[in-house]
């Protein structure tokens, strides 16, 4: 369903990915992993076609992503929901608007059909009775919830989560994490989450991919990694705070830096 | 030195060129968001209705000063009668549309700036591409629409204001006679001095909108961007309005 091969990405000098592969299956949850800046929400940046590859293709559904003309690139972004980190919740509108906000963009529904709509994806997050709460009353999990319903009011065939787990407490965690497996398994669809929660991931993953320094490190079921005797895998899997992934920033000598005081 | 004066130069065309090509996608981007009138209407009333008394209390003090500067400066010459036309004419041609369009920088530009630079911040501007809905239609179109529509109405507001202040001064506390202050008014000021305060607030209208949206949009998605976006935004349209103010006046004159 997704599909990315061979892709080469830099921001300026920073080379992000030299030659990432990977793909996502169709009605799968695949995990994408790794260090923080590792290019993870690049990748998704890339998916989405919100950036381009300076080489190698992506495709989703088929249809190579680089090639698409703008007009495309909407078409494909109305069959897709995305879930951001913070739920990026239009602020000036409550959350009842803020679900309807698709339907009201893309479809000529009437009143009440968008309102029932609404109302079951509302209450499908669990959130039906928040419907008229502006989104800074809400705390961080149950924004994020509502920004669910609304990656999923339009009934996408591909969800992808970018970071959904970030700064929540354990229970709003846990009810993410149901939501989206949950929502693969009643709703059929394909999910792309990318997240540096090991442990959390690897109860729901079907597959999932480590990416380190640009590439694929590992990839496979998440206990297929849990007992990789890869140094990077074992590293980032066990939390270890040196190894592969240096602790340190790279600087110069410490001693030296120490002694001939110059500046840093 | 003309090293760092070309790269000053430079940028600036850079900007003004970042800027151009801006405001030809935002210009594309009214004609559908004019099928919206709801998300306009909102507009009006953040941009111009919020501004409403500061336009106000600004426009009766501005009055006053003009009702008293201008009745000691007539007044030296046996010409006190003329108060009503001077006041009518300073204000309607120039110190009503520059006066709001300075005022609507600081108030609604600033607004508008850092509300959109908030939402790219947020990431609400990315979502909306995201969910397939072009941000420029949706939230940058129709802020520059409302800014547009709304600054000629501050500007008649100001220059009402601004008369019943001169009014307020000349007649009521300096003596001037009421029917002179007003006919004298009614007789001199021609369509060609209205039109000349029309255009101008559209063109500064126009002009602040366009960089108050512009900044906001372009802003980086930090705390410390948004402030930067903020204070460029008045920077420019204040230095702006002066500059086309002398170009449109030479041009009516």
């Amino acid at each position: 369903m997704v599909d990315a091969r061979d892709v080469h990405y830099s921001i300026g000098d920073r080379k992000i990915f030299e030659g990432l592969n990977l793909s996502a299956r169709r009605g799968r949850i695949t995990a994408v992993m790794g260090p923080s800046g590792t290019g993870k929400t690049t990748l998704l940046r890339l998916i989405t076609a919100a950036a381009y590859p300076d080489s190698g293709r992506i495709t989703v559904w088929g249809r190579d992503v680089g090639s698409l003309r703008s007009r495309e690139v909407f078409a494909m972004r109305r069959r897709l929901g995305m879930l951001f980190q913070n739920g990026a919740l239009l602020t000036d509108i409550d959350v009842f608007e803020n679900v309807a906000f698709p339907l009201r963009e893309h479809t000529k529904l009437t009143e009440r059909l968008i309102r029932d709509i609404v109302l079951t994806k509302l209450h499908a997050v669990g959130l039906r009775g928040a419907a008229s709460l502006m989104p800074a009353e809400l705390s961080g999990g149950m924004a994020r919830r509502v920004a669910l319903a609304r990656a999923i009011v339009m009934d996408p065939e591909l969800l992808i989560y970018d970071e959904p787990f970030v700064g929540l407490d354990p229970i709003a965690l846990g009810v993410i994490l149901r939501l989206i497996q949950k929502m693969n398994e009643a709703l059929g669809l394909t999910s792309i989450v990318v997240s540096h929660d090991v442990h959390e991931l690897a109860t729901i993953a079907h597959d999932s991919y480590l990416i380190s320094e640009g590439r694929v490190v590992a990839s496979g079921t998440p206990q297929e990694l849990g007992g990789s005797d890869s140094p990077i895998v074992r590293q980032f899997m066990s939390g270890s705070p040196d190894g592969p992934v240096p602790f340190h920033y790279p600087a110069p000598d410490y001693e030296r830096q120490l002694l001939d005081g110059t500046q840093a | 030195m003309s090293g760092a004066r070309s790269g000053v130069l430079s940028r600036g065309l850079q900007r003004l060129g970042a800027t151009s090509l801006f405001a030809l996608r935002l210009l594309t981007a009214c004609g559908p968001a004019l099928a919206r009138p709801g998300l306009i209407v909102d507009q009006i009333y953040n941009a111009g209705g919020r501004s409403l008394i500061i336009i106000m209390l600004s426009g009766v003090s501005t009055g006053a000063v003009l009702g008293l500067q201008g009745y000691n400066l007539l007044a030296r010459f046996g010409s006190a009668s003329a108060l009503g036309i001077a006041a009518a004419l300073s204000l309607i041609r120039e110190l009503g549309p520059v006066l709001t369009a300075l005022l609507f920088a600081g108030r609604a530009g600033t607004a508008l700036t850092s509300e959109i630079g908030l939402m790219r911040a947020t990431d609400q501007l990315t979502a909306m591409e995201m969910m397939a809905v072009d941000p420029l239609r949706y939230v940058a179109a129709p802020r520059f629409l409302g800014g547009l529509i709304a600054m000629p109405l501050l500007t008649a507001v100001f220059n009402i204001a601004g008369l019943y202040g001169a009014q307020l001064i000349g007649v009521q506390m300096m003596g001037v006679d009421a029917g002179t202050y007003w006919s004298q008014m009614q007789g001199s000021l021609d369509l060609r001095d209205v039109n000349e305060g029309i255009v101008k607030s559209l063109v500064f209208g126009f002009v602040v909108s366009l960089i108050a949206v512009y900044e906001g949009y372009h802003s980086d998605a930090t705390a410390e961007g948004v402030g930067l976006a903020t204070t460029r935004t008045v920077v420019a349209s204040s230095v702006l309005t002066l500059l086309l103010d002398y170009m449109l006046t030479a041009a009516f004159l």
